[in-house]
Parts: structure tokens; sequence; C-alpha cells
């Protein structure tokens, strides 16, 4: 207690009280979140993944989606989206979205793997839609053709995408995110279904062996090494010219100044 | 009283200023050992450049902070020579302005006009030796050699036929015809209507008779980009409305502003954006331009199923695909 007598008029003590505080909230917070998480999932069987589906999307995804997936002015029905959809969309944390700006964002997920499954066995109950693929179908290593994979994209893709999968802007804020470092399964996924912005690519139009070969062009620009040295992030004369109108014409400027000076 | 000013004498030159480099011997003897060092810069520079090249491994990448994950063979076969080269030049022009020569000199301008004497002395010379190369006697040189280097103007104009030929109608036609199917762009597979979902797009091009290739050519006019929305979304009049089918909807994919492909279509607000100059076009009223520099809308191509069931063609473009040319205005 004479510590504390000591140390209570000290000018760092109310900074150091509120940081205390905070932190201790944070985590109380935390720990009882997960607990109350944790004890919701334990089982698979089908009935009761779609019942604990529908219990987080009546606590997560109802208050914009409407309480049975029906829509509402800002939020689209979920009604046979399908499982795919909603795979897609929250196992790469766009859904639950953070801000209502623009478009959802790529961020780190909210549910674990088996909770997004559950909401997609819950979104898909609801009516027909495009499944989930699963690992079996994503053979793309052995079934995909790069050649004809860089062809499929360049033209279905790279407009929206830029020629070497960096992403590039669309209108009004909107963007086509990179694809660069995305799951295979995801990529599937995100052409099976258009998300936001992006066109459907139904399987008439790009088969599921064309899809297989787009990831694995993809994959291969992926790890495709930078051999002209700086890559500049791949998006062609914006970066190029920026770095040679500044950093090349500064440097030639500050050559020609030093040129006519008069040595001393 | 005067308002007269007197004239500014002339000043003449301001007073020379040694530099230091030439009233002391020790920042001479200073300045030699800078340009001593610079011309080493470039020595290591090429050294480098050397070593690069023979001693680093072309699948060697290293990280560098701001430049990424970069090739070190590239890197330092770049770097070694513009070392080599920049500091040559750098020794030279330090060199120039510390120890070479400091004296001003004046050196006055001459006229241009030659002295009389040497001008007369010039033509006479040119008609004296035109006589000793006797054209006057011999007139088969004379006629013979006017007539090579006569013609041997008429090549250049000549090649300027490679300007042509004129297009004639080409601009104007596309291999769309009535009747022609839609197949996908690769893949060459027909589409039925229930190929494409609402929110669904496909490239296509028109189906070639067995036997035909497609060229760049005939891809760079009969590109046609075909998007399906809710019929009750669409906007059109009702001879553009015939024009689609069941909520598909087709247009040329070629920018009718400077001809790039238009097909960053946004399946929320169906709206299709040209990536050059962000012109974009509303779907559902037919393309109407809605921003940028496009001058009017993409063209549409007016579609149907035959009898089997595919899409095809109603009609052949209306009008000509692409940007404007000369026969044909923005309207």
């Amino acid at each position: 207690m004479r510590f504390i007598s000591r140390y209570r008029r000290h000018r760092f003590a109310g900074p150091f009280l509120l940081l205390a505080g905070l932190l201790f909230v944070g985590i109380s917070y935390t720990v009882a979140q997960a607990a109350s998480e944790s004890a919701v999932l334990n089982t698979s069987d089908k009935a009761t993944l779609i019942a604990e589906g529908k219990e987080i999307f009546a606590r997560g995804c109802s208050s914009c989606h409407g309480l049975n997936a029906e829509g509402a002015g800002i939020a689209p029905s979920l009604i046979g989206v399908g499982a795919a959809s909603v795979d897609f969309q929250v196992a790469t944390g766009r859904m639950p979205m953070a801000d209502m700006s623009h478009q959802a964002m790529r961020k780190e997920p909210v549910y674990n793997e088996e909770e997004t499954a559950a909401l997609a066995a819950y979104v898909a109950s609801l009516a027909p839609g495009p499944a989930a693929v699963t690992n079996e179908e994503l053979a793309w290593e052995r079934s995909g053709d790069t050649a004809e994979g860089g062809e499929l994209f360049r033209n279905n893709c790279a407009m929206c995408h830029n020629f070497a999968g960096q992403g590039g802007a669309l209108t009004q804020g909107k963007y086509a995110p990179t694809v660069m470092g995305v799951e295979p399964k995801h990529i599937y996924e995100a052409m099976l279904t258009g998300p936001q912005a992006m066109p459907v690519f139904s399987d008439s139009v790009l088969t599921p062996q064309e899809k297989l070969s787009i990831i694995k062009w993809i994959k291969h620009a992926e790890n495709e090494p930078a051999l002209g040295g700086a890559a500049l992030g791949r998006v062609g004369p914006v970066t190029e010219g920026l770095l040679a109108w500044t950093l090349g014409l500064g440097l030639l400027i500050g050559v020609a100044v030093w040129l006519t000076t008069k040595a001393r | 009283m005067s308002n007269e000013i007197a004239p500014l004498t002339d000043p003449g030159l301001p007073e020379h200023i040694h530099r230091k480099a030439d009233v002391d011997p020790r920042a001479a003897k200073r300045a030699e050992r800078q340009v001593g060092i610079l011309f080493l810069l470039s020595v290591f520079g090429t050294l480098l450049f050397i070593y690069a090249y023979v001693g680093i491994d072309e699948s060697i990448f290293i990280f560098l902070p701001i430049m990424g994950t970069t090739n070190a063979h590239q890197l330092f076969l770049g770097l070694g020579l513009a070392m080599s080269l920049f500091f040559i030049g750098m020794a030279a022009v330090h060199w120039a302005k510390t120890l070479m020569p400091d004296h001003e000199v004046i050196d006055h301008r001459k006229e241009q006009r030659s002295k009389d004497e040497d001008r007369s002395a010039f033509v006479a010379t040119v008609k004296e030796r035109a006589g000793e190369a006797g054209l006057g006697r011999r007139p088969f040189i004379k006629r013979t050699m006017g007539l090579a280097l006569g013609l041997v103007g008429l090549s250049p104009i000549l090649l300027l036929r490679d300007l042509g030929p004129l297009p004639e109608n080409e601009l104007n036609e596309t291999n769309w015809k009535a009747g022609t199917r839609l197949v996908t762009d690769p893949g060459d597979r027909p589409l039925k209507p229930s190929d494409l979902e609402v929110g669904g797009v496909a490239q296509v091009q028109p189906e070639f008779p067995p036997g035909k290739e497609r060229h760049l050519d005939d891809i760079a006019k009969d590109s046609v980009l075909l998007i399906r929305i809710r019929p009750e979304e669409f906007n059109l009049d009702p001879e553009r409305l015939s024009w689609t089918y069941e909520g598909i909807i087709a247009f040329s994919k070629i920018c009718s502003h400077m001809g790039c492909a238009v097909a960053l279509y946004e399946q929320t607000t169906k709206h299709l954006l040209c990536p050059c100059h962000q012109s974009t076009f509303d779907v559902t009223r037919a393309a109407k331009v809605i921003f940028g520099p496009a001058a009017r809308a993409l063209p549409q191509l007016a579609i149907t199923v035959d009898s089997e069931g595919y899409i095809v063609a109603k009609a052949p473009f209306n009008e000509a695909v692409g940007p404007s040319f000369w026969e044909r205005d923005s309207k």
C-alpha cells in the first residue's frame, strides 16, 4: 500500500491506469467471446450444421441481409446464391463487411472454417445454388494448362485484374482486387459466382477445365521471378513512368545544375 | 528642363576570380585526388560489371528495401555499367572545372559572307572544270546521266503506294452475318441462352466455317461481349429491345473512342468501362456513353436463337464498329 500511495500522484500514473484498464477490458472481452464461440460448434451432422449456420447467420449477418436472408435495401438477398458464394465471401474475410463505402475488401476472416461451412450449409439450404468446390475438383496442378490459362486470362480477366493479375481500378472507388496470393478455391468460386461487381463466368462460358487452367496460369504468374530487376508492382507504365519522371529527371536536373556551377 | 538620362556605360567584364586550386597548391592537390578517386570509382564499376557477368548466377534473387525481390545478376550488371560510365563523366567534368586552364579569352565573331575574290574564284573554277569534263561534247553521257538521276528520285515516290490501298468498305464490314453463331473466345463453343446466368458475361467471336482461320484483323473488328441481365432492367426503345434475347444483349467490344477492348463490366451497376480512357457505357440503355471521351454508344449486335437453340446474330452490325475514321464523323 505504501507503494501505491507513493506513486499515485506521479505524472504517469493517470496514463498507466488508463492503459491497464483498457488492457484488462480487452483481454476479458476476448476470453469471454472465445468461450461463447467455441461452445457453438462441435458436430458436423448436416441438419445440425444448418441449424448452427442459421444461428450464426442470425447473429452476424441478419442485421443487413434480413432474418431469412431475404435481403434489404442495403444488402442483397442470399436466397439461391449457393454455398460457393458464401464460402468465397466469408472465407476471404469480405463478409461481414467492415465498412459499406465502396466494396467489401479482403481481410482476416471473422469466422473460422467450421463456422463458414455451417453458414454455407444454411444459405445453400434456402435454395439451390452453386456448391462450394471440393479439393478433388480443384486438381489444377494436374489438369490445368498454363498456356491456355494465359489466353483465357487475357481474354476474360485481364481487363479488370490487370495483365499480370495485379488488380486495377473500376468506377467510383471500386476496384478489381489483385489475384496474387488468393487460394485456388476462392479464385474458382469467384468465377463461378461473380462476387460484387465481378460478372459470372458460368461453366458453359468457361468450362471447369478452363477455370483450372486460369488458376494454373495465376499460380504460375505468382511465382514468376522479376528477371528485369525491380518489378515496380507489375502495373506497367504507371509506376515506370512515375519513376522515370521523378527519379530519372530529378537526377538529370541535379547533374545539369552541378555542371553549370562554377568551381570555387 | 530635360528628361534625358545619361546612357549606361559599358560595365566591361567582371573581375576574374581565381579558383582556390589556382592559388593554393594544397587545394590543387586535393582536386587532383578527387578526380583520381572518381576515375577509380569508374574502375570499380567496370570490375563490378565484369564480376556480375561472370560471377553472379542468374538464378540468384536478393531482397532490397523499396525495390523488393530482385535478380542479383541483372541488378549488378546495371549498377556496374552505370557506375563505370557515370564516374568517367563526373571525373572529366570535375577535372575541367577545378584544374584545367581558367583564363578568359575573347573571340570576336567573323563575318559570314566570303570575300568577293573568293566567290568569283569559285565560280571560275566550276565553269572551267565543267568545260574540262566535256559534257557539251558528249551529249550521250549528259542525257543518260539526267535520266538516271531523274529516275532515282521516282523510287521513294513509288514507295508511298504502301500508304494504301484504301480500305474501301472494310471498316464498315465485320464477319457478322444474319445467322452467324456466337462462339466463345477462346474455345469456339456455340452458346445457348441457358449457358449465361443473370450477371454473367461471355467474350464471343463469330463462328467461322471449318477451314477458315481467324486472324487478328478479324478479332480486331468482330469481338463482341455478351451480357445477361434481368429483362425488366432494360431501358431500351422497342427496336433495340427486339435486338436482345431474354435479357441477353450483345455489344461490340471495340471502344468507339480509340478502339480498346471495352470489357470491364460491373455486374452491380451494369456499367461497361473502357480501361484506356475510362469511357463508361450504360448496358441498360444500349451502351449509352455516361462518362468519358467516347462520342457514341457501342454498336449493338442484334441477336436471336436458331432452330437448334444456339444464340445467333439476327443481322450484321448496322454501323461501323470501333473508333471514328476519315469518312466517319463522331456521331
